[in-house]
């Protein structure tokens, strides 16, 4: 009978306390990823954590698993070459919304056009919260941060609408504040084939949600939950309400071949191919 | 195609290829880019075959860091660019030495800054190989200056990179990457090919950054039992974050001490025509084989000149360099730059020897009227 593997074996527990701010929502995404190989029953030797530069950039330092702490925005290109050296092994991929979506924003939408078999997990808190809380690509238009005291001038980008549009296999949105969903989707998301996504609309109390959300930090889990609709709920709202609200679920769910599986399905030695040396 | 039997006249780029899969490259990842695709090309055609990956990033920063990835996945890993595109691996190549990731990085040199004059020769990379990448650190950059080098100092980059967990630059240049010269590969089986050193230790034991006798970690793989944390960040033996002022320190100290300790040991040089002269030539690549000729050209005119080439440019062989400076009436440095080397021969200079530059940087394989007027100016 084989030895069960509690979330415990994934998490460094030694590690605690966590470095985030009380209220931010990645020690809830970081359970959840290590309950998810808890109940996949992964071996921590065959996952590798592949994590950018940020807040959520720090998530290896509480994993037991294999990991890779990178250079900023470059979590998803450091995985592919983690996955081409070693097909067997799973790989994910922890980025905040700055460090995927501006600095990594071109590995991100190739890793999805490719669709190479990674996990990405975003923690997406509108803002760059390591640095002191400047607006980022997924940063609302008109929302306020230290870098936009009056207000963004640039629309956010759509993350999971971009990754379906990118070519991903799985998509999802999900919120710090649905634990369950978020959990689901994880697990889900790291048994798929192909690249997968889940963003995890995230609280920032310190930095985002001071500016932009009024109340506590309670108060800012509770807008997660009155912030966010299923798509069927969302589809029935008509454009003024839209505005309002988000879309939480499962939103691509599909078997396109992955990176490895086309490659490898081709036949090597073609002489056809290309000129040969010494030919000149 | 298959790997090409007998004497063959082949290009210095495809002589790399051959040199990385033969020293166990399996993963090439790279970016398109002049003069040195047909490495790509050569990758992207035979790689398969010996169930390796070719895989094209979506650009230079992507490319080294997918290369990093494998190697820590325990696959020989290896990338292929030109100017631009090493400019762009400088941030990663940072993250290669800090976290110890054998792997190798051809940059086939051409004119620079920016676009430069596309796609002529130049050796004008050389600080950018030693310093490129922000903060201290060591680097290994060997420099072939024939197609058989370009094969054999491929394989020797790797085995450098594996001996000593560090990414090792081949400095190639448009002239030796796009030549044609005769070369016969030799039999896999009779080349000594280096491996990294696994740990001996149990994985409950194993720390992923605890230095060997010789200041370099074994190495596990990413999916092997003994568990590997690469950090970016500040790291103690375990891999894992450590911002305390000696953690830094002893880090520092040690991917120094790794290299440079073992500077004779990577030390590669050659030594062309008379033991004593009035003029000694310093060069590498490219510029070194006009210098070969020169030294005839020059003892037409009655002047006694020889030709020291380095074939390892980093580590510094400063003491090698020291002793010629100590031999011979004066220097010429020929280069196809303003002097970067010329800098690196000045500062090991005890001696005072008058050091000139040769200097060639017009888009073109430097000339010998060049040389030659670095010569007799030398010895006016």
């Amino acid at each position: 009978m084989a030895v069960n593997l509690g979330y415990r074996e994934y998490f460094k527990s030694d590690a605690m306390p966590l470095m985030w701010c009380s209220g931010c929502g990645n020690g809830i995404i970081l359970r959840a990823i290590t309950e998810s190989l808890s109940d996949l029953q992964l071996p921590p030797h065959q996952v590798v954590v592949s994590t950018g530069i940020g807040c959520w950039g720090k998530a290896d330092d509480y994993m037991k698993t294999h990991a890779f702490h990178g250079s900023h925005g470059r979590a998803l290109a450091f995985g592919t070459g983690i996955k081409l050296g070693n097909p067997d092994l799973h790989v994910i991929a922890l980025m905040g919304d700055g460090d995927a979506l501006a600095i990594g924003g071109n590995h991100f939408i190739h890793a999805a056009r490719r669709n190479m078999d990674v996990t990405a997990i975003i923690s997406n808190n509108f803002n760059y919260g390591m640095t002191g809380g400047q607006y980022s690509p997924t940063t609302p238009l008109s929302s306020k941060t230290t870098t936009s005291p009056m207000g963004v001038a640039e629309p956010g980008f759509d993350v999971c609408a971009l990754s379906e549009i990118c070519g991903a296999n799985y998509v999802a949105r999900t919120t710090a504040y649905h634990v369950t969903q978020m959990k689901k989707f994880i697990t889900a998301a790291l048994q798929k084939k192909g690249f997968s996504v889940v963003e995890v609309i995230n609280t920032c109390p310190t930095h985002f949600g001071k500016r932009n959300i009024p109340g506590d930090t309670a108060s800012m889990m509770k807008h997660l939950k009155d912030t966010t609709v299923s798509k069927t709920r969302y589809d029935k709202l008509n454009d003024e309400e839209k505005h309002n609200y988000m879309v939480t679920g499962e939103l691509v769910n599909r078997q396109r071949p992955d990176f490895l599986n086309v490659y490898k399905g081709y036949k090597p030695g073609d002489p056809e191919a290309a000129g040969g040396e010494g030919q000149k | 195609m298959s790997r090409p039997e007998g004497i063959q006249l082949m290009e210095g780029n495809h002589a790399c290829a051959w040199g990385a899969i033969d020293a166990g490259a399996r993963i090439f990842a790279g970016y398109p880019i002049t003069p040195s695709s047909e490495i790509a090309e050569v990758c992207a055609r035979e790689l398969p075959a010996y169930g390796g990956i070719y895989i094209q990033m979506e650009d230079e920063i992507g490319s080294i860091a997918a290369v990093i990835g494998a190697s820590l996945s325990g696959k020989k890993s290896f990338t292929a660019t030109s100017g631009p595109g090493f400019s762009l691996m400088q941030e990663n190549l940072g993250v290669g030495i800090y976290q110890e990731v054998p792997c190798v990085i051809v940059n086939i040199q051409r004119v620079g800054p920016a676009t430069g004059l596309a796609t002529k020769p130049a050796q004008a990379d050389i600080m950018q190989a030693r310093w490129g990448t922000h903060g201290d650190h060591s680097i290994i950059a060997l420099a072939p200056a024939t197609v058989e080098e370009m094969y054999y100092l491929t394989i020797r980059a790797f085995n450098l990179s594996e001996r000593f967990r560090i990414p090792v630059i081949l400095l190639g240049d448009q002239v030796i990457g796009q030549l044609y010269e005769n070369i016969k590969l030799p039999d896999p089986e009779s080349l000594e090919i280096v491996e990294r050193k696994k740990p001996v230790v149990t994985p409950e034991e194993f720390y992923p950054y605890q230095p060997d006798e010789n200041g370099v970690p074994p190495m596990a793989a990413y999916g092997d039992r003994h568990i590997v944390h690469a950090s970016s960040t500040c790291h103690d033996l375990t891999g894992f974050s450590n911002f305390k002022a000696q953690t830094n320190r002893a880090l520092l100290t040690r991917l120094k001490d790794k290299i440079y300790n073992y500077t004779d040991e990577i030390t590669d040089v050659e030594h062309f025509g008379p033991d004593d002269a009035e003029v000694t030539l310093i060069s590498f690549g490219a510029s070194s084989r006009v210098c070969k000729y020169v030294v005839g050209e020059a003892e037409k005119e009655g002047i006694r000149v020889n030709l020291l080439r380095l074939i390892s440019i980093w580590p510094f062989p400063d003491q090698v360099v020291q002793e010629a400076l100590g031999k011979t009436g004066a220097v010429v440095v020929a280069e196809m730059n303003q002097g970067q080397l010329t800098g690196e021969v000045n500062r090991v200079n005890v001696t005072n020897t008058p050091v000139h530059l040769a200097s060639g940087i017009d888009g073109e394989l430097i000339s010998p009227d060049i040389i030659m007027t670095g010569i007799r100016e030398a010895v006016k």
